[in-house]
């Protein structure tokens, strides 16, 4: 039998604290393809990339290679489904492999708590696993409730794939490969003008200025009704999916802009292909269904559900 | 001289010539490969909504407008989204020298209260958003998950040593409460 892969599950703060439902995903998913999670005992934030990346780079640098070093010690690779911890995660490990003052410096830091950045294991994306680890043929076999004739619309985000010439992952221009895995899931793709713009959210701009981040999504959303909405919106990142699912209850507030998407993560997507039901995973926790006090259009994501139910959080 | 050209001229403040260096050497070293031509700014989802313009940030960098450049608000619009870095065809990498500036403005003072509050978090909880409240427990237990996750969440020395690497970077000191 072929080796098992096996993966650091590196959580960050969005998914555990804010969007559980996708952590829960990405373990169904995993599983199903014959990958195994494991905890990441005693990790921390990544640390985000806008803010500790806009004031320190050795802090941001040490506590990133923090995270990497338990990685390290257990001898496996990282992954993560999201693109500000792989951001931080995968820059770090890539600037103090090439960079040796970085290094020296991060070193003295980690030097305090007994650690040391070696180097020895590489930092992946969910994308990543499922892509070139699992495979498409092993995700399009696993498919038994293919979302035909659903509309979906992908917002790939920026981290996983920019800088294209450092990250080597896919043309950020043109990219394919997180089309690839969610066409596996058989909706139909949908293209929209600015399915490559940012979301607004990254670079501590949500936190400085939430209208301005949210003026971005808006943007997204405008040009995707342009060609006629979409029932689905599919995103690789927390964040993101944060902010183009909560944020469209943030826009009702901000702007005369009423918008009723339903957004996913790819592994939340691929759980639901994969025949899991939705409250195996949680599908209806999001926050926008929280706030809204509603669920997903069930009917046009063709999935019959037994009623959910009712909101958890109240704020 | 055109009275256009006169209100530029009162803008320049003190040339700090050592601002290049400070960029370069603090995570962009290609900021003076840039010809201007504006790409980025062309790219630019932040420039196209706000009066973030980033290649005239690094024109003003370029010419040791220190002050100007690290007290504008307006440097935190970039969402580092890094369109303008796969786009540049100087390999200037405007997003990292982007990043480079903020840091010599965090050095120099300038800092926005929300990201010092977001840089206190992690410090204080591990996590830069927190599992702070019950209702984010139930929301993890009605999905299947155990009610905390094996972060820092549940490793208070997990957060110890975020605070001893922090003391020794110094970043403690500079995202603390400026006493009164
Ligand atoms: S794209 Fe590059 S060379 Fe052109 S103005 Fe921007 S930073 Fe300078
Ligand atoms: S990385 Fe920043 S400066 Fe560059 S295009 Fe994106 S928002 Fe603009």
């Amino acid at each position: 039998m072929p080796k098992k892969h096996r993966f650091m599950h590196f959580l960050g703060c969005i998914i555990p604290h804010r969007y559980p439902s996708i952590q829960k995903a990405a373990e169904l998913v995993f599983e199903d393809l014959g990958m195994d999670l494991l905890d990441m005992e005693g990790a921390t934030c990544c640390p985000a990339p806008g803010v500790f990346g806009s004031f320190d780079r050795v802090t941001w640098a040490s506590i990133a290679a923090r995270n990497v070093t338990i990685a390290e010690q257990a001898n496996a690779n990282v992954t993560t489904g999201c693109n500000g911890c792989f951001a931080s995660l995968w820059d770090a490990d890539y600037e103090l492999k090439h960079d040796e003052e970085l290094r020296k410096a991060v070193n003295e830091s980690l030097a305090e708590i007994g650690r040391e950045f070696k180097g020895t294991i590489e930092v992946t994306h969910y994308v990543d696993a499922l892509y070139s680890y699992a495979g498409l043929d092993a995700i399009k076999k696993r498919v038994t409730r293919p979302f035909t004739g659903v509309r979906m619309a992908l917002h790939p985000g920026c981290h996983w794939m920019r800088p294209k010439n450092i990250k080597k992952k896919d043309d950020s221009e043109r990219p394919h490969i997180f089309r690839d895995i969610c066409e596996a899931a058989g909706a139909e793709y949908v293209p929209y003008k600015d399915e490559l713009i940012c979301c607004g959210a990254g670079g501590a701009v949500r936190t400085a200025d939430v209208k301005t981040a949210l003026d971005f999504t808006k943007q997204k959303f405008d040009s995707l009704e342009a060609v006629g909405g979409a029932d689905i919106i599919v995103t690789p990142c927390p964040f993101c999916e944060l902010q183009l699912d909560l944020g469209q209850v943030e826009i009702q507030k901000h702007f005369e802009a009423e918008y009723h998407y339903d957004i996913m993560h790819v592994v939340e997507l691929l759980a639901l292909a994969f025949g899991h039901e939705p409250e195996e995973f949680g599908l209806t926790t999001h926050l926008q269904y929280q706030m809204r006090k509603n669920e997903p259009n069930w009917e046009q994501l063709g999935i019959e559900v037994k009623k959910a139910d009712d909101a958890t959080v109240t704020e | 001289m055109t009275s256009a050209e006169q209100e530029d001229f009162h803008l320049i403040d003190e040339v700090d010539t050592e601002f290049v260096d400070m960029i370069k050497n603090t995570g962009g070293p290609n900021i003076q490969s840039c010809y201007q031509c504006g790409t980025c700014s062309g790219s630019c989802p932040a420039g196209s909504r706000t009066n973030y313009l980033v290649r005239g940030i690094i024109r003003k960098a370029l010419l040791g407008l220190k002050e100007e450049v690290i007290s504008g608000q307006e440097l935190w619009f970039c969402t580092t989204c890094y369109t303008c870095t796969d786009r540049c065809p100087q390999d200037v990498k405007p997003t990292d020298v982007i990043k480079a500036i903020r840091n010599v403005a965090v050095a120099e003072g300038y800092m926005l209260e929300p990201h010092q509050k977001v840089a206190q978090k992690v410090l204080e909880a591990g996590h830069a958003v927190p599992l702070d409240k019950e209702s984010w427990e139930k929301l993890r237990e009605k999905v299947g998950l155990p009610p905390v996750p094996p972060n820092a969440s549940s490793h208070p020395e997990a957060i110890e040593d975020i605070k001893k690497i922090a003391k020794k970077t110094g970043f403690d000191k500079l995202v603390a409460d400026k006493e009164e």
